[in-house]
């Protein structure tokens, strides 16, 4: 390579490095800005504001989800896999909120640790399969927790087939 | 190959051979891209099965994904063309960078109106300002910002010069893009498909899904090379060859 051009082309990598060194500086300094919402176990250890509002996400745990009996008022727990917070939530859901989905939900901390939230995002995972093949999964699942006709001997724990988190 | 290859980068530096080399290419680019985007279009449309959580929706994927992916090659390739015009002084090479430009944006345009639109029925809301989509709308500024510097400096030396440099300095927010989804907290899901791991995704969803991504990119070197093209006769159009072209065009309609 012609040496004018060496020189150029070094010249123009040295910039973009210092650049790329700035930015990953820059982001790295913003991470906790940069993160949409706070998981359960940050709420938990006390990382997010109290009384300001904040986005807090996880999954929904199964069977935790209460509904009011005259208003649209739900209550369900939002967990991590470490620690769970209640969520409080007045209005109409998206439609794929479900027990065991992941949501993002936009709201304030009180007193007492329960998460009121204003506005609920579903929070869709990397996962696309057709219905059969849920059901199928969705099947082994439930055959391997509480064991199916042919190897009810073994129980194994479970893991979570749809996991984003 | 390494000779064959140096031959034709050489080649594709003079705006003639660019010309005809790429006026006999595109046709069978054009054929093969559309061949390829009919069937991922209406493979993925009318016959791939609905998602089991998210039902119909989820069909915005095969616009959407290649979008989203194309908008980004494209900017790299601009970036790319713009250092090669630098450092070794192409002048075919300023030529693409700047076509490539309202192409990517387009793209970029594309990619988020989709995912806006996916976002309201999937999410619950239109945009969220997660590290994803606000890098993605960062990428569409860079676009405006190469276009604009192509538009505002006169002196086309300079406006190329400021543009490559921009368009290097923005590919740092590629790989943001990319791996925002794994470095942050997002509303927006990981990847589905990936170079190194089997794609979360059911093959006949995915297969249509490959078709239409490579259509993308066809579509994209058509597009590319007829932009350039255009730029080419504007260019030279004091040039011999240019101008008997166009007399031989001019005589075949009369």
């Amino acid at each position: 390579m012609h040496p004018q051009r060496k020189q150029k082309l070094f010249i123009i990598l040295f910039m973009l490095a210092g650049i790329a060194l700035a930015v990953t500086l820059m982001l790295v300094a913003l991470k906790e800005n940069i993160n949409l919402f706070y998981t359960p176990t940050q709420i938990a250890a006390g990382e997010a504001p109290k009384h300001r509002t904040i986005r807090a996400g996880g999954m929904v745990v199964e069977g935790s989800v209460t509904r009011g009996d005259d208003d649209l008022t739900v209550h369900f727990d939002v967990g991590d896999g470490n620690s769970v917070v209640t969520l409080r939530y007045t209005g109409i859901l998206p439609d794929l909120f479900r027990e065991g989905q992941g949501i993002v939900a936009l709201g304030q901390i009180n007193e007492r640790g329960e998460f009121i939230a204003s506005e609920v995002l579903a929070k869709h995972d990397e996962n696309y399969m057709p219905p059969e093949v849920a059901d199928a999964m969705e099947k082994a699942k439930y055959d391997k927790k509480y064991g199916s006709a042919k190897n009810n001997a073994e129980k194994t724990d479970v893991k979570p087939s749809t996991g984003a988190y | 190959m390494w000779t064959r290859l140096k031959r034709l980068y050489h080649k594709m530096g003079s705006p003639k051979w660019f010309y005809e080399i790429t006026s006999q290419w595109s046709p069978w680019i054009l054929l093969v891209g559309s061949a390829l985007m009919l069937t991922g279009i209406v493979w993925g449309l009318a016959f791939a099965p609905a998602d089991y959580l998210q039902g119909n929706s989820f069909r915005i994927i095969y616009i959407h994904v290649p979008a989203s992916l194309l908008s980004q090659s494209a900017y790299l390739f601009m970036a790319v063309a713009g250092l090669v015009g630098l450092v070794w002084k192409m002048k075919m090479s300023f030529v693409v960078a700047k076509v490539i430009a309202p192409i990517g944006a387009s793209l970029a345009i594309m990619s988020l109106l989709t995912g806006a639109i996916w976002g309201k029925p999937t999410w619950g809301t239109w945009w969220v300002w997660d590290a994803r989509l606000t890098s993605m709308l960062i990428l569409l500024f860079l676009y405006f910002g190469v276009i604009a510097i192509y538009n505002a400096i006169e002196n086309d030396e300079m406006a190329n010069k400021a543009a490559a440099i921009l368009s290097i300095v923005g590919s740092i927010n590629i790989p943001v893009i990319k791996y925002s989804v794994e470095w942050w907290n997002t509303l927006h899901q990981p990847a589905t498909i990936t170079l190194t791991k089997k794609p979360t995704m059911a093959p006949e969803m995915f297969i249509p899904l490959i078709l239409t991504i490579l259509a993308f990119y066809c579509w994209f070197a058509v597009w590319v090379f007829a932009r350039t093209r255009n730029e080419i006769l504007f260019k030279e159009r004091k040039t011999n060859w240019v101008k008997k072209l166009l007399n031989n065009d001019k005589g075949a309609q009369l």
